[in-house]
């Protein structure tokens, strides 16, 4: 892909990015914080397209290792967000018995 | 699945990502928003498996080793993101943000290893980018999840020629960076490598207190670059995207939490550097306080008109949540008026109390912001304090050069009384002493949020 076509979409992902979290209550930057943490873990499909093209034992080591820290990164962090994203399910009903739920 | 069909769902999953992020902007949307970003991820990672680049066929070589490696990272990190406790959250977002990046400095290295002398000048700088930001990121991360575990020390660490160090190290690390590009080597990207691991470190250790989640948003920011990065250097347009969000959305999301403690971001980065060291408080912490029974305490809540709960750290390690709502509840039977005052930054990160909170049941209605309740304190009776301390230490206001100076803070001092809930003695997590301990009207009850929480239900209820 040419050099302008990259320039061109970074900027404007740039611009997307500052725009749909200017105005963020306090009470969300955490989570937020955690669920773009989990965004950035789709660097595991650079790890499998680099195991897909590895050709010595070092790369291809190198890339699970990548793999796996990818993986983590992701799920992991969509899981973590949506416990923390608990408190506003069904806020409008239901909570005594997902309480009871919750408390195992 | 030819280039186009793969790039048209690599774009849906960046269109996913967006949504999710602007989703999590709202209390209402926010769950929606983030199983729409899992939703992005996945369809975005099983794509890979289905598309073939040029001279290569399906199935993707290396396949048996590239579904156990992802398997192990689910078996590693769902039950870590399941089990861990809420008040442990914050070092696990800085742990999960590390690996990232150290996952993505090692695409790029690999990509280095196999490209050798036909990369073009345009990727080796996005390589050199990418590990460099990267490895900045993972160790950055590491010392923040040590700094958060209390595996080491939680206040700036700073010594002697420390900024010296550091500006020696960061030189060293742009030079092995200009060095890499124009020699083209594995040797000089190893040392690179290794010098931005180093300058990980050295970058957050003088950070303290309560800077810590800034930095792990800062660092946040940073990995979704070097993702970006990645993303040249691989031709993976999806990368760029969701690197270039997360990294745009991140430094945002940075200098909002920044305002939100009344820092400037330069000042939380580089302030370890310029703060004077902290007076001894040694022969301060002779001093008499006055310390309480529960009985004391249930008799001052029992007959105040007004109480404001301040929850901080403290109630998060005891996992007091259910206490203190049993505890408001009691007093809002007996015709007491009770709010919560939840500073912004309140527990380890912004938010935490709210979640915490909200995880008892507390009606949302009964959670005030700092603004609206700091004005309320001259009409209120008694402030509860439980488990915090540098929110509410008025040093943020009086003693310029501490560590926390110019942070807004809650005046629970304008209250009637003030009864703090503490294990101990011990500062806060910024280190600082508090004088509002030492104040007449102040009352201390010592031991676990928890316990003191259920003998303080006890008397009440026995008044």
């Amino acid at each position: 892909m040419d050099l302008i076509a990259i320039i061109t979409i970074f900027v404007l992902a740039v611009f997307v990015g500052f725009e749909v979290v200017s105005k963020v209550s306090s009470t969300l930057h955490t989570p937020l914080m955690s669920g773009a943490n989990a965004i950035h873990g789709v660097i595991l499909v650079g790890a499998i397209i680099v195991a897909d093209h590895s050709e010595t034992n070092l790369e291809l080591g190198l890339s699970v290792v990548a793999i796996v820290l990818a993986t983590i990164n992701m799920v992991g962090g969509f899981v973590v967000t949506d416990r923390m994203l608990e408190m506003f399910k069904g806020k409008s009903g239901g909570r005594a018995n997902q309480n009871s739920g919750d408390k195992k | 699945m030819n280039r186009t069909i793969y790039d048209l769902i690599g774009l849906s999953a960046g269109v996913m990502f967006i949504l999710a992020l602007k989703g999590l902007s709202h209390p209402r949307t926010a769950r929606r928003g983030n199983i729409l970003g899992a939703i992005g991820a996945t369809v975005a990672t099983v794509a890979v498996f289905f598309y073939a680049s040029e001279g290569n066929e399906l199935p993707l070589n290396n396949l048996g080793w590239i579904l156990s490696a992802i398997a192990f990272g689910v078996l590693v990190g769902v039950p870590a993101a399941r089990k861990v406790q809420m008040t442990a959250m914050p070092q696990l977002v800085a742990l999960f943000n590390g690996v990232g990046g150290g996952a993505a400095a090692l695409v790029a290295i690999v990509e280095y290893l196999k490209l050798g002398d036909s990369a073009s000048t345009g990727v080796v700088i996005a390589t050199v980018f990418t590990v460099l930001v990267g490895c900045v990121s993972f160790s950055g991360s590491i010392i923040t999840f040590l700094k958060l575990q209390e595996l080491m020390t939680t206040r700036p660490v700073v010594f002697p020629g420390g900024r010296f160090i550091i500006a020696a190290t960061l030189l060293g690390t742009v030079a092995s960076a200009v060095w890499v590009v124009i020699e083209l080597g594995t040797t000089p990207l190893l040392i690179l490598a290794a010098l931005s691991l180093l300058f990980g470190v050295l970058f957050v250790l003088p950070v303290g207190g309560a800077d810590v989640p800034i930095v792990i948003s800062l660092l946040n920011a940073f990995t979704g670059l070097t993702v970006a990065a990645g993303g040249y250097v691989l031709d993976a347009t999806l990368l760029i995207i969701a690197g270039t969000l997360v990294g745009a959305s991140g430094t945002i999301l940075t200098r909002l939490m920044a305002e939100a403690m009344g820092r400037s971001l330069f000042g939380t980065l580089f302030g370890a550097f310029t703060a004077k060291p902290q007076e001894a408080g040694a022969a301060s912490e002779t001093r008499p306080v006055k310390s309480g029974t529960p009985d004391d305490v249930a008799i001052l809540l029992n007959y105040a008109r007004r109480v404001v709960i301040v929850p901080g750290f403290g109630l998060a390690v005891a996992q007091a949540q259910h206490t203190v709502r049993e505890l408001a509840d009691l007093l809002t039977e007996k015709g007491v008026d009770v709010a919560y005052g939840i500073h912004p930054v309140a527990g380890r990160m912004p938010g935490h109390m709210n979640v915490l909170l909200a995880e008892a049941n507390v009606p949302y209605e009964q959670l005030s912001e700092m603004d609206e309740v700091n004005p309320t304190f001259p009409q209120t009776d008694v402030a509860l304090i439980i488990g915090a301390n540098d929110v509410v230490n008025p040093a943020a206001k009086t003693t310029p050069g501490c560590p926390i100076y110019g942070m807004p803070i809650l005046d629970v001092a304008q209250a009637g009384n003030v009864i703090f809930l503490k294990r101990s003695m011990r500062p806060g997590f910024a280190g600082i002493e508090n004088e509002l301990l030492f104040d007449p009207k102040t009352t201390l009850l010592f031991g676990d949020a928890k316990a003191s929480l259920t003998k303080v239900v006890g008397a009440l209820k026995a008044l």
